[in-house]
């Protein structure tokens, strides 16, 4: 999770946010780390680029992006289906 | 009798005249790694890219604005620039939001940021970056940060053209448009960049310069040769 945190980081440009200040568990999005619909976007690039894995149904997304922890479980789960 | 007549329309004229006027009440200018306050040097920075420059006038400016970091670096540059050139200028709330226009131009419009995206595009577009491909967007951060909602204009012209600038601001507050306003010169490409915004007000603060199309240019040319 501490590499998924730094490549969300530098995905992100939020260079104000050092990765080991993001809780495993802290929500990405408004009242958590603050994250926008563009940032959401980023996100399913990052996805992609890092671990060739698409997110076909864009309604798992407020679940799958919901924080660090969900996502390394989509990943983790979806790699294991690539495997 | 006579005499009273020509008073009173000589009266209606300076009257006429005065409520005509604007003033340039607070100018701010980055280039060259500086940047200049009402022809003050506020800042200095050499030795750095524009990156490295605009996150170090960022930091000492001391705003906690996360926002600015997800900014490409015209918008960096004229948030930057804007912040600047409002504080200690006009206290938040003296305008409506409505009241507040802006008015920018440049030679390279959103180019710079334009051949990054192109480049994604290669291996996957970046969606952060692509909100960054028109020049007008500066204009939204600035509006975001300040709470504007006055008309907002961009233009492309081959150099500083304070003639424009001046004719159009005009237009806008005679219209009734707008009451005050932000307008000057905000271009980047690459390491080369150069902004210097001017802060124009139908009230005067003080000795302000009349905005004037001479004013402008000297202004710009103080700070930018």
């Amino acid at each position: 999770m501490e590499d998924l945190k730094k490549q969300i980081v530098e995905q992100l440009n939020l260079l104000h946010i050092k990765p080991a200040d993001i809780g495993d568990d802290q929500p990405l999005f408004i009242e958590g780390l603050g994250l926008d619909s563009i940032d959401a976007l980023e996100l399913i690039v990052l996805l992609q680029q890092q671990y060739g894995i698409k997110l076909n149904n864009a309604e798992d997304g407020p679940q799958v992006f919901r924080t660090v922890r969900t996502m390394a479980d989509y990943i983790k789960t979806h790699r294991a289906k690539q495997d | 009798m006579k005499p009273a007549i020509a008073i009173t329309l000589r009266e209606r004229t300076i009257k006429e005249t005065l409520e005509n006027t604007s003033y340039i009440t607070a100018s701010c200018s980055i280039g060259g790694n500086e940047v200049i306050k009402n022809g003050t040097r506020f800042f200095e920075n050499h030795g750095t890219s524009v990156q490295e420059f605009l996150l170090s006038v960022y930091q000492y400016l001391g705003s906690a604005y996360p926002r600015f970091y997800k900014m490409d670096n015209l918008s960096r540059l004229g948030w930057l620039t804007a912040e600047l050139l409002l504080r200690d200028s006009v206290a938040p709330g003296t305008y409506a939001p409505e009241d507040m226009g802006l008015l920018f131009c440049n030679r390279n419009s959103s180019l710079d940021t334009d051949i990054r995206f192109a480049e994604t595009m290669k291996t996957m577009a970046s969606p952060s970056l692509f909100v960054y491909t028109l020049p007008n967007i500066v204009m939204g951060e600035i509006c975001i940060r300040h709470n504007f909602k006055g008309e907002n204009d961009f233009f492309i012209f081959d150099r500083f053209n304070p003639l424009f600038i001046t004719f159009y601001m005009e237009q806008l507050f005679s219209s009734g448009a707008i009451q005050a306003g932000i307008c000057g010169w905000l271009d980047l490409i690459g390491e080369d960049y150069r902004a210097c915004l001017f802060l124009v007000e139908r009230k005067s603060r003080g000795q302000n310069l009349l905005f004037t199309e001479q004013h402008l240019q000297n202004i710009y040319l103080l700070q930018h040769g």
